[in-house]
């Protein structure tokens, strides 16, 4: 029987929560005798090749693309896992919820102390995704099966969540991997 | 006026001894001359009084008629009630922006006029209706807010704004409004003939404990809508220690589409203040406060009048009726714009100068209330039913209503009906011959005790209207055909979100949440399973709050759930698979677009 | 008067001192009730309503219920649960609790609950309001974004302080939490060791100079669950 398939992407995170998926360390090793990746930075796999059994995001929405790459997620996976503390209520992106988009991209290219942009030039290339007014967390976008919190989650906690998943236990997370610092 | 703050200020706080627990007056005293309680006012004020100038800032951004920014010397306040929306206050308001160029929540560039919406206040039987100032005006429309524009603009005070009196008392000097009590129908309780003074004669012929067994053998249970037997409230206030107590008279009257205690006040003041003497030898109190909202300011001097009226025939001051050793004088403390102080506890903490905040109970007000003394605060009418028993008798009352709910009642019935105004009828009444009374035989829903009470559909008409179904502190609204009940529920909690004090945590955030998911629903973005989710927010709500107003604060959404939950079904649609309909993605790119001067790729 | 009141808990008996409430005598059996706004040596203020019970089958805040003989308070009733678990959602949807830079991680309340109550994502959408801090005062910040208005520093200037620095002002969604000066914290005589700035239970008001002054791993919070202190005590007793 073919190995169920594990699906992960960073939105607007930073990519430690994939740091937090490493940190499992050896035990990947194991990991990878019951599961396959598929789309993941993990082995470089870019867009989906099949149905996955679980898929962990990482990040909230910040612009369209997250956005699609999410709902590709929610329409591959048949459980989505919120990754972090980003993927669950935006965290440090979404400090730019309280100020307007506009004053936010002023800040980036004209206004902040370390700018150099002597050309005044926005970037607007049609490959850049546009930004959505706020950062969203990612269960107000699609629904979420479960959410492993954290910034980022404990290595351990990850595991745990992933095996008791992959054998469709109960999850429970020991009080000292909940964290949400 | 005085031109120096410093002096007016001063002399403002010496008119109440520089008494901190009269911040109240002082801080209305402050608003009404300066046009706002500005920094250096709350600096002067917290000086004269000994106290700490953020308690001041407290209270001054506490109520809504009080602020830190400087208003108009004409303040505009429509209200923005659903059922003055429902008779057209959108056009008045946009008639008043257009006329005066600006938007509510704003003054007039040369600093005169402020244009401002407020909620109910207590004219629902003759909506749209507006305080301009202390002044009423009512019946608006567009037309007749461009003239008050214009006569405004030419300087004329407010109260030059009532061309025509309205019936019975309010055509008096002392009152001068345009309001009609519109009493639509007479009992034998409240609107019958009263002689000053027997009452509290027959009362001073007993003994207090006597005057209470009365109360109680009557069953009088409070007309503010919560119900609690009268005679017990009373009989503990009595009982309980304490060098002075204290009878408050609740006249907050702000549930949304209520204006009984408005036609009381203007027609029989007397019977009230009667209740309220009676309630005062009952349980040995020497002070009386009526507690009047802000938004009946203009009843203020009528009232002031029939008080001083009541001293000089002896019914109020020292030893009243010649009864040696029983000394009672009342006093009108105003409110500044909170429906919150109409809950009892944040009504004790207004008259003590303090955030409308309710007190955390137990101890009750009877046990500890005003000033820390015994209290007993009940509703304008349930002081005049007390004369009233008094006078005809116990047995005599308790005869009238239904057995569980003795006397007659005062609704209020507003909105799509013939004949909207105050009705005295026997409680028991079903919901169906109260619509025959008021001409609304085509009504689709009833919403019975305003907001926080039910919205009745066609299959609840023959419930009876009593503490034993339907309660209610007197509003009926009545909603005719097309009518959107999920839009009324939505406004209903915009009121309440406004309203709220703040103070815990569900009521001061479950409803906006409340609301925030009924819209979601209302713009066809809702899924099925928001209904449970509503329901579990809601009882959280109901459940969990404070006081009063957040325990029934999701009321609107969760009797409409209930009675009317096929509105909500029909609404709902359950989203593709595992995603959110709730997520607008067009409104969430909208700005960005706008900014990047390109359509998305993606969506 | 009887020197003992009995009652009971969830069916189990539970004895007290008259004068007592709810919150202080099942602290003292051993039961942990949740609560929030009410800090230790504090008046109770009743304002978070996380130790709402059953009492006779109506709702009561137990920091503030008086005990009486024969009164049937309900505690864990998945009902009770749940209303607590929407009540700790709410507190942290409405302002910007940002866990991983707050100094106050670890041994925050707020979070400390939401650790108990196994949540590991809020239930109702965030609100991201605009807040502002206050670091006008040498020694001393307010930071509003993670202020969930328990007033347990309004109760602490005043009544251990003596100092009556804070105060709520505005009202409804619009509350927030205002000091005695229109200069902000540093035109007021706060102070670092103040009992207001100990009784902050997030991490809202806070001394400068401290950081993240104690390593994670011996926090408050880390090792144990809030509450488990006092539901020791009942452990000890069984074992006893």
């Amino acid at each position: 029987m073919a190995k169920p398939k594990i699906a992960t992407t960073s939105l607007a995170g930073c990519f430690g929560c994939h740091m937090s998926i490493l940190d499992i360390d050896e035990r990947l090793v194991d990991l990878i005798e019951v599961i396959d990746f598929d789309k993941s930075p993990i082995d470089d796999i870019k867009t989906f090749t099949d149905r996955c059994a679980v898929g962990l995001v990482e990040g909230g929405c910040a612009n369209e693309e997250n956005v699609d790459v999410l709902r590709s997620f929610r329409e591959y996976c048949d459980i989505l896992v919120a990754l972090g503390g980003c993927a669950i209520n935006g965290d440090i992106p979404s400090l730019r919820n309280t100020v307007p988009l506009e004053e936010c991209i002023r800040e980036a290219y004209f206004d902040g102390p370390s700018v150099y942009n002597p050309d005044g030039v926005i970037p607007n290339d049609k490959e850049l995704p546009l930004l959505l007014d706020k950062v969203y967390p990612c269960s107000e976008v699609v629904k979420i099966d479960y959410s492993i919190p954290g910034c980022p989650p404990h290595a351990e906690a990850i595991w745990i969540v992933l095996n008791a998943l992959l054998k469709g236990e109960p999850i429970e997370i020991p009080y000292e991997y909940m964290r949400y610092d | 006026m005085s031109s120096d703050p410093r002096k007016g200020v001063k002399d403002i706080c010496s008119r109440v001894a520089n008494d901190r627990t009269r911040l109240m007056d002082v801080v209305r005293d402050v608003q009404a001359t300066y046009g706002c309680v500005n920094d250096d006012a709350i600096d002067l004020i917290a000086e004269h009084l000994s106290m700490h100038r953020v308690e001041v800032e407290g209270v001054v951004t506490f109520y809504a008629f009080l602020g830190e920014e400087k208003k108009g010397d004409v303040v505009i306040r429509v209200c923005d009630d659903v059922i003055d929306e429902f008779k057209g206050s959108d056009q008045v308001v946009r008639a008043f922006c257009r006329e005066l160029k600006i938007k509510i929540g704003e003054t007039t560039p040369d600093g005169r006029i402020s244009l401002d919406s407020t909620p109910c206040i207590g004219m629902s039987d003759q909506a749209p209706a507006a305080l301009i100032n202390d002044t009423v005006i009512t019946s608006l429309d567009a037309c007749r807010a461009r003239e008050i524009v214009q006569a405004l603009k030419k300087g004329s005070a407010p109260e030059s704004l009532v061309t025509t009196l309205g019936d019975g008392n309010n055509s008096d000097a002392l009152i001068g409004a345009m309001v009609n009590n519109n009493i639509r129908c007479r009992g034998e309780v409240i609107f019958a003939p009263f002689a000053d003074g027997v009452a509290i004669e027959k009362s001073l012929a007993m003994r207090p404990a006597e005057v209470i067994r009365d109360i109680k053998t009557s069953r009088l249970r409070g007309r503010g809508g919560a119900g609690f037997p009268t005679g017990m409230k009373w009989d503990f206030t009595r009982q309980a220690d304490g060098e002075r107590k204290f009878v408050l008279c609740n006249g907050d009257e702000g549930e949304p589409g209520t204006f009984k205690d408005r036609v009381i006040l203007t027609e029989c003041p007397g019977l009230m203040f009667e209740g309220m003497t009676v309630a005062g030898y009952a349980i040995g109190a020497e002070t009386g406060i009526l507690y009047l909202r802000g938004e009946y300011a203009y009843l203020r001097k009528w009232l002031e009048s029939e008080l001083e009226k009541r001293r000089s025939q002896g019914l109020l001051g020292p030893s009243v009726c010649g009864k040696d050793g029983f000394n009672f004088d009342i006093r009108i403390q105003m409110g500044a714009g909170a429906y919150v102080c109409g809950e009892e506890t944040s009504l004790i903490s207004s008259c003590e100068g303090q955030r409308g905040d309710p007190k955390t109970r137990p101890p009750f007000p009877a046990q500890r209330g005003y000033l820390g003394y015994p209290t007993t605060v009940n509703n304008v009418e349930t002081f005049c039913c007390a004369a009233r028993i008094l006078d005809k008798g116990a047995g005599w009352f308790a005869k009238l209503g239904s057995d569980e709910s003795p006397g007659t009642k005062l609704l209020s019935v507003s909105g799509d009906c013939r004949t909207p105004g105050v009705f005295e009828v026997p409680f028991g009444i079903s919901v169906r011959e109260v619509l025959g009374l008021v001409g609304a035989s085509n009504a689709i829903a009833v919403q019975i005790g305003g907001p926080a009470g039910e919205m009745v559909g066609p299959d609840g008409f023959d419930r009876a209207i009593g503490y034993e179904d339907l309660g209610t502190g007197g509003s009926v609204m009545v909603f005719g055909p097309g009518r959107d009940m999920l839009r009324i529920a939505s406004r209903f909690m915009d009121f309440f979100i406004d309203e709220s004090c703040g103070y815990c945590t569900p009521c001061r955030v479950g409803n906006v949440l409340i609301r925030e998911r009924l819209d979601i629903i209302r713009d066809g973005r809702g899924a099925p399973e928001d209904l449970d989710y509503l329901q579990e927010l809601c009882e959280t709500v109901k459940v969990c709050s404070r006081c009063g107003l957040g325990q029934t604060s999701p009321n609107p959404v969760l009797t409409t759930l209930k009675n009317f939950r096929n509105q909500y079904e029909s609404r709902v649609h359950a989203a593709a698979p595992g995603l959110r309909s709730s997520f607008d993605i067009r409104a969430a790119l909208a700005a960005g677009e706008d900014i990047a001067g390109r359509p998305s790729e993606h969506f | 008067m009887s020197e003992t009141i009995t009652f009971t808990i969830d069916g189990v008996e539970v004895q007290g001192a008259p004068g007592q409430t709810i919150l202080e005598a099942a602290d003292a059996a051993g039961v942990y009730i949740p609560r929030l706004c009410k800090g230790e040596g504090l008046a109770p203020r009743t304002s978070c309503r996380v130790c709402t019970v059953m009492v006779n089958g109506r709702p009561q805040t137990a920091c503030s219920y008086p005990i009486s003989d024969g009164m049937v308070v309900e505690n864990e009733t998945e009902e009770l649960m749940t209303f607590r678990k929407n009540i700790i959602d709410m507190l942290f949807i409405e302002g910007n609790h940002y866990c991983m830079f707050c100094e106050a991680s670890g041994r925050c309340e707020l979070q400390a609950l939401a650790y108990r109550f196994g949540i590991n994502a809020p239930k109702y959408p965030f609100m991201y309001p605009k807040r502002e801090l206050d670091t006008s005062h040498p020694d001393v910040y307010i930071e509003r974004n993670r202020c969930i208005l328990c007033g347990r520093c309004v109760n602490a200037s005043r009544d251990e302080d003596g100092k009556g620095i804070f105060e709520f002002i505005g009202r409804g969604s619009e509350k927030k939490i205002a000091v005695d000066s229109s200069r902000g914290l540093s035109g007021t005589d706060a102070a670092a060791a103040d009992k207001a700035v100990e009784a902050c239970p997030v991490g809202s008001l806070l001394p400068k100079h401290r950081g993240y002054d104690i390593p994670v791993g011996r926090r408050a919070y880390d090792a144990a669950p809030i509450g488990s202190d006092i539901e020791r005590h009942r452990k000890e007793r069984n074992n006893e």
